[in-house]
């Protein structure tokens, strides 16, 4: 009998460790929601303050009208990677884990490259004026990233990168509700995600 | 039942070792210091027990430096897969069987 409790533990340890050794599972989902509402507040901002809403891919707007709108969306990313650098840091303290290691370093390093395409991507088209493809181009890289991730943390990531893969060809598509789009992938979706991973995971 | 306690392979006995593998297993490598964070062991405690295991030509292992400090990376051989892999089918049909 106790062998047997002994096997069962054995493979209890083998599972978890397997999962600990190749998933960083500290990720903060309570971030995701925050990154939601940051994202909401900046497409509103943007739509109040500087009339942003873009109804063709040509942008009519001069890059100094644009530029706002620039300075409020880097903000928006500001706030929420520190936010998940800070409640991740303190999700992997609490359970005794260190949120620098090979884990984090292997989920960093292979969303940053989809991200940093499109954030190169996205910048050439801000300079060269075509505006109204910028939502559409930040989903679907967006998207990408969160899929890769989804292999490295929680599975759950896929999904909701499949559905900003989805709402960026929309956004393409139907550039006149790209902002719209924009505000459900990166604001409501997220907020739905990060919700789903604090009540599942996090409690 | 035709599978005994003696067909658990003597390596894994030991829980440190049976981590080291299960790391092991679902990663390319990991250097030292990974593996001991995962398994919260000692340095001189993780070191023989990897010993042990690359004697057994279970895990292979590549030294090189990263800025200037030695750096060993540790990876799963294909003996070590297949030796691995069995104690697992191993563990379960014992479980299975006394269930």
């Amino acid at each position: 009998m106790n062998k047997h409790q002994n096997h069962i533990q054995d493979l209890a340890e083998i599972r978890s460790m397997m999962e600990r050794s190749s998933k960083f599972m500290s990720l903060s989902g309570l971030s995701g929601a925050l990154a939601g509402i940051y994202a909401l507040a900046g497409v509103f901002l943007a739509y109040t303050m500087y009339d942003f809403n873009p109804t063709e891919i040509i942008s009519s707007k001069s890059i100094f009208e644009v530029s706002g709108v620039v300075v409020i969306a880097l903000l928006v990313l500001v706030f929420s990677v520190s936010s998940a650098v800070y409640l991740s840091y303190r999700k992997a303290t609490s359970k005794g884990e260190n949120i620098w290691n090979a884990t984090s370093r292997r989920l960093l390093l292979n969303v940053s490259i989809p991200l940093l395409a499109g954030a190169g991507l996205s910048l050439v088209l801000f300079l060269k004026g075509i505006d109204g493809l910028i939502p559409s181009v930040t989903l679907l890289f967006y998207g990408v990233a969160l899929y890769s991730a989804g292999i490295f943390s929680y599975r759950e990531i896929k999904v909701l990168g499949i559905i900003q893969v989805i709402l960026g060809l929309l956004a393409a598509y139907f550039v006149s509700y790209a902002l719209i789009l924009w505000a459900l992938g990166f604001g409501i979706a997220h907020i739905i995600y990060g919700t789903y991973i604090h009540i599942r995971h996090e409690r | 039942m035709n599978i005994s306690f003696d067909d658990l392979h003597k390596a894994f006995e030991s829980r440190i070792r049976l981590g080291i593998m299960s790391a092991l297993a679902v990663n390319d490598f990991l250097d030292f210091n990974a593996l001991k964070e995962f398994l919260d062991a000692t340095d001189g405690n993780l070191a023989t027990h990897i010993k042990k295991l690359e004697q057994l030509g279970f895990v292979d292992s590549k030294k090189s430096f990263v800025d200037n400090k030695p750096n060993t990376k540790y990876q799963i051989t294909k003996e070590g897969k297949t030796a691995f892999e069995d104690h697992l089918k191993v563990l379960e049909t014992i479980i299975n069987s006394q269930k």
